[in-house]
């Protein structure tokens, strides 16, 4: 009887568990919408300026031609490392839980890698150091605790991720001071960053009305609004205009 | 000169020598005498059969002539070198005309801002600094601002013509070091500091910050360009024509 007990408590337990994640699903759904888009880039695309990296022979030496700061990826008028996410419009109390892999950041070539991206709120966050010099990584949250790490050598520090949601957390280096990233965080895995040809897709969405908005750190933020039905796929293309 | 050490490429390095040799001379000559002493009495009052240690309090004739003498000759040398002191370091000792360059330090680099064909440097506020676009804080509603030239790492400065820095720092203490030029100027966040200098011999020479200032302190150097008069100027011709187009690098 006591067995029986035990059995029907764990059951129950199980079925409210499965109403509260059918109520508010834990990520995004299986049938859920999509909003896909391209951002475009109108106008000439300044040019990047050329990095100096005279000083690192080891990162230097990565590079057949000249680096360069890539803050505006623009190929074809299709503009990369826009970090575009829902802004508005997620049930207020739904519940996203982080992903238990962590988001890596390369130091490579004495640039990050990625530039732009998005983490979720409680995600961790990898950090490596593949040029084997000094990379003194910090992050210069205003929401969230900045962070300042050294890493002398080639090695991977975990960190624990971040808080509160914030965009865009600016990422430097200390050593090099072109190096430069910018993290989105969010609460939601509703979000994504430009290819080079412009693309981005947020999948999974539940039906509804989403101000989505799109951001580059040169060009500033741009939003519209879309609606969705359950299943349904709709386009939302942002256009940035260099000036 | 002495040979070992840095080579001397300002107008001030000279007299930094005499001085730095006639103190090392003293303190030299002081420190073999202080240890010539103190072996000799190690040795000769050593511990022997026979010989009982007994208490004394000393000489105050001695005590005053060993106190003296270091204090004279500390006030000897402060008088000495005032004059040397005031030509660096006083209230008006930048002569006229000198050329002008901020200067930048944060952990762990050094920014330089140069006068563009204007001559004047823009004013600069931290609470500008934009760590992509405004590494110094130049302020772009000054109009002597736009033509300025903006470079990470490089201080290139004319020789035969003083040079004047204005220091800042970002974050901690840092410090302006060129061995060859002998200078030495403490950088601190909230202040300002002038310092000022005459390069006399073109090469390349390193800039290193001589005050610990965290993880990266070591890879704090840039390089120093001591140009001829013709050479640093095709080079600002050369770096404000880039400015228009790139920005700062």
């Amino acid at each position: 009887m006591r067995r029986f007990g035990a059995v029907a408590a764990v059951g129950a337990g199980l079925v409210v568990l499965a109403l509260a994640v059918a109520r508010h699903p834990a990520g995004a759904a299986s049938d859920g919408a999509t909003v896909t888009g391209k951002v475009k880039l109108v106008g000439k695309a300044p040019a990047n300026p050329a990095i100096d990296m005279g000083e690192e022979p080891k990162c230097k030496g990565k590079y057949t031609t000249g680096p360069v700061d890539p803050a505006v990826l623009a190929k074809n008028g299709m503009l990369a490392n826009v970090f575009v996410y829902v802004k508005t419009g997620l049930p207020a109390d739904a519940k996203y839980p982080a992903p238990s892999t962590p988001v890596e950041i390369d130091q490579n070539g004495c640039l990050y890698h990625p530039r732009v991206f998005g983490i979720m709120v409680g995600q961790g966050l990898s950090i490596k150091n593949s040029d084997g010099v000094l990379h003194n990584i910090k992050a210069l949250g205003k929401k969230n605790r900045p962070f300042n790490i050294s890493q002398p050598t080639n090695m991977v520090t975990q960190r624990p991720g971040f808080t509160v949601t914030e965009v865009m957390l600016p990422f430097e280096c200390n050593v090099h001071g072109w190096m430069h990233a910018f993290a989105g965080v969010q609460p939601h895995p509703f979000f994504a960053t430009t290819g080079e040809d412009g693309s981005f897709a947020l999948k999974g969405l539940p039906p509804g009305t989403y101000t989505i908005e799109a951001w580059h750190e040169k060009f500033g933020v741009q939003t519209a609004t879309v609606t969705v039905k359950a299943g349904e796929t709709k386009a939302s293309d942002f256009t940035f205009t260099a000036k | 000169m002495a040979w070992w050490l840095p080579a001397q490429a300002s107008t001030f390095a000279g007299s930094i020598d005499k001085g730095f040799l006639a103190i090392l001379i003293i303190t030299g000559i002081t420190f073999v005498l202080v240890e010539v002493g103190l072996i000799v009495f190690v040795i000769r009052y050593r511990a022997r059969p026979g010989r009982k240690a007994h208490y004394t309090h000393g000489s105050t004739p001695a005590e005053v002539i060993w106190t003296a003498i270091p204090a004279v000759t500390m006030v000897i040398l402060g008088i000495a070198s005032n004059g040397l002191w005031v030509k660096i370091k006083g209230r008006s000792s930048v002569p006229a005309g000198a050329y002008t360059i901020g200067v930048h330090a944060k952990q762990f680099e050094w920014w330089f801002t140069y006068p563009g064909p204007d001559g004047k440097l823009g004013r600069v506020k931290q609470s500008l600094i934009d760590k992509t676009s405004n590494p110094t804080g130049l302020d772009p509603d000054d109009p002597a601002s736009k033509d300025d030239i903006v470079v990470r790492n490089q201080l290139h400065v004319p020789t035969g013509h003083p040079v004047v820095l204005y220091l800042s720092a970002e974050d901690v203490i840092h410090s302006f070091y060129v061995p060859q030029f002998r200078v030495r100027q403490d950088a601190v966040p909230g202040l300002e500091i002038r310092v000022w200098f005459e390069a006399t011999v073109p090469g390349n020479y390193e800039l290193g910050c001589s005050m610990l200032c965290g993880m990266g302190h070591y890879k704090m150097r840039a390089q120093v360009f001591a140009h001829t008069q013709a050479d640093f100027d095709t080079w600002a011709a050369d770096r404000a024509a880039k400015a228009k187009g790139e920005g700062t690098s």
